[in-house]
């Protein structure tokens, strides 16, 4: 009676739930290009990082205390005296700054390969809304720790609201709920943290996965595998993402956590770029820090806004600096339309597209850089500089990609 | 597809390197005795007006290794405060603000705030300015409102030119250069040690959990290290099927 009974219940449930269709659809049976190289594990460690970023968050919130009075204590009674509590908060603090890592490198494949091109445009979309709402869940998440850089950094970045003109000043009170950040915005930030904007991010990775999902992934050569296909429809160049690329992907999960554990349990400080020293100092609304830097995965951008330092067709400098920041974030989202190359990957673009990739990279981390260093008038010159070509990337896309000559994209991929 | 294996194998070189960094690196928080030392420091000569609001007496002898007896006979003062209760003293603000115009800062996260090599350049910088109210000065944090508590051990100390220092080069007010003009009880490298191990200390009270830390990481690391290896070995069976 052993066996009957089981597939009896399984199709009890078969028939009220999809599980084995999406099973088959999204694993056993979804093909993704058999070429799939080391760029293309990001994707996935960007999951695992937000599962991780999730599950210690809950047990964050059952010590934490969101409130200007006992924020900072309740971290160090996290750090001491609940059990485990350092490694949760480690695990937090260090998966932050690893998911953007892996965020920012997820999205450079994005551009090496032209992943956003058609029919991946909603891909892409999706996945910069997802970095535009992990930008505001981190900013947020910054504040709780109640500590001097993070009521700095969010009294710094509030204030952006206040340069634009007109409802600037209004915007900027109504977003803190009061006069300076105070233990009002603290209140409304640890409420957005952990409730509204992660429901955002889970609905938003579910759009990105489905929009993939429905089109296929892309891969190194650019090649539609989907247009070769056998007598069952199945791509004649994929193979299963699972057991194939479940497996790879966890081979990579297993070198990734070997470096993120090192990071949680030798450096969880990151050398002071993870968990900054005034940090450790609580928050003090009378004494302003000598150097306000944000934490590096937003310094490419503050290092743009303090870039802008003139005024241009009678907009004050402080506002044009934040029009400039929102133009280098708002450009990314129209890269589908800019890119007019017949070539999806930069192996068959020419060699204008690379040149102008390499150029994007290394603004977009001398920007990095710039944006952790107090300004200079040298470096604000540097930064101008880099700005300029940051957005020179996106400006001439339309022209260089067109005049440029691609190689021919091959049909099929080679065998290895 | 050795690539991969040679790949963790560079990941697993840096573990011997810090498998020798954490003996060497001040502070050393493998040096118990030297934590003892500086919690009898901190106790005697600190704690009086500096507090540790978010470490526990408890927490201090169960990490560094002392008996609650001793803890509570010898290292405890005040008569009202229990075995579990956080390092803080009887000094209120209002009396500071009398005595020194200033607070004295909390020095929990002290450590982590500036380092423990400034916390040793700073007890080390301490020298005789009889500009100021309480008679010293201090080279890292000028106008400091601190006394030096530590002046019996170490003595007074001036600032000038080095004994042998040419005279024709460096005029005596030119010279910045800390002289113990009169010796302490300790001699300086005694004196240096007293130091060390008060910022050894206060670098443990920042992150106690730093101990546990050092302490289960290369199981971590070799349990990552040992999957990472199955796993590999597990795609590679998998992806033999692929050609």
């Amino acid at each position: 009676m052993g066996a009957p009974k089981r597939e009896e219940k399984q199709s009890w449930l078969e028939a009220r739930f999809p599980a084995r269709r999406l099973w088959r659809d999204h694993l056993a049976n979804y093909h993704v290009p058999r070429n799939l190289n080391i760029w293309y594990l990001f994707g996935s460690l960007a999951l695992l990082m937000l599962v991780n970023q999730v599950l210690t968050g809950i047990w964050l919130t059952m010590s934490y205390d969101p409130s200007a009075e006992g924020a900072f204590a309740s971290i160090e009674y996290i750090m001491r005296d609940v059990e485990w509590g350092w490694l949760i908060r480690y695990l937090h603090t260090t998966g932050a700054s690893a998911l953007f890592i892996v965020m920012y490198l997820h999205m450079f494949r994005g551009l090496l390969y032209g992943s956003y091109k058609a029919p991946r445009e909603l891909v892409w979309l999706f996945g910069m809304a997802l970095y535009l709402a992990l930008m505001a869940e981190a900013f947020m998440g910054y504040l709780l720790p109640w500590g001097q850089m993070s009521y700095w950094g969010a009294q710094v970045i509030t204030s952006l609201f206040s340069a634009i003109p007109g409802i600037g000043p209004g915007l900027a009170e109504w977003v803190r709920g009061d006069y300076l950040v105070s233990g009002v915005t603290l209140n409304r930030f640890f409420a957005l943290h952990v409730i509204a904007l992660p429901l955002v991010i889970l609905m938003l990775v579910v759009l990105h996965i489905m929009a993939l999902h429905e089109v296929g992934s892309n891969n190194p050569e650019g090649i539609e595998i989907r247009q070769h296909v056998d007598a069952e429809g199945r791509p004649l160049d994929g193979i299963p993402f699972h057991p194939y690329y479940t497996l790879k992907d966890l081979v990579g999960v297993a070198v990734f956590l070997f470096v993120f554990c090192g990071v949680v349990f030798y450096f969880p400080e990151g050398g002071g770029f993870f968990i900054e020293a005034p940090n450790y100092a609580p928050a003090d609304p009378f004494t302003t820090p000598e150097h306000i830097a944000p934490v590096w995965y937003f310094t490419p951008f503050y290092a743009i806004l303090r870039a802008v330092n003139f005024s241009l067709f009678g907009l004050e400098a402080r506002f044009l600096g934040v029009v400039f920041m929102a133009g280098a974030i708002a450009a990314l989202f129209v890269l589908p339309w800019l890119d007019r190359s017949p070539a999806r990957s930069m192996r068959y673009k020419g060699w204008v597209s690379k040149v102008m990739l390499g150029v994007f990279v290394l603004s977009f981390m001398a920007l990095g850089v710039l944006g952790i260093l107090p300004s200079t008038p040298l470096r604000t010159h540097l930064a101008q500089l880099f700005t300029a070509t940051y957005f020179a990337y996106f400006l001439l896309m339309p022209f260089y990609t067109r005049w440029e000559k691609a190689r021919p994209v091959p049909q099929r991929i080679a065998s290895p | 597809m050795s690539r991969w294996m040679l790949i963790l194998w560079l990941l697993m070189m840096p573990l011997a390197a810090l498998a020798d960094a954490s003996r060497s690196m001040p502070p050393d928080l493998g040096d118990q005795a030297s934590l003892q030392r500086g919690l009898k420091l901190y106790v005697n000569y600190c704690l009086g007006c500096h507090t540790l609001e978010y470490q526990r007496f408890s927490r201090t002898a169960a990490d560094l290794d002392i008996p609650q007896a001793l803890m509570e006979e010898q290292l405890m003062f005040s008569p009202v405060q229990a075995f579990d209760d956080p390092m803080t003293n009887a000094l209120t603000g209002e009396a500071a603000q009398q005595w020194w115009g200033v607070e004295p800062p909390d020095l929990t996260l002290a450590a982590k705030r500036h380092g423990a090599e400034w916390i040793s350049a700073y007890l080390l910088g301490f020298y005789q300015d009889t500009d100021r109210p309480l008679g010293v000065n201090n080279t890292v944090v000028e106008s400091v409102a601190m006394p030096n508590v530590l002046e019996p051990l170490q003595g007074v100390q001036k600032l000038g030119c080095p004994p042998g220092a040419s005279r024709v080069l460096s005029r005596p007010e030119n010279c910045r250069e800390l002289v113990l003009a009169q010796p302490g009880t300790l001699s300086p490298d005694e004196f240096e040690q007293v130091v060390g191990d008060i910022s050894n200390f206060l670098a443990y009270v920042s992150e106690p959990s730093r101990l546990k830390a050092r302490a289960i990481a290369p199981g971590v690391m070799v349990f990552l290290f040992v999957f990472g290896v199955m796993a590999y070995l597990l795609k590679r069976e998998y992806w033999r099927d692929v050609r």
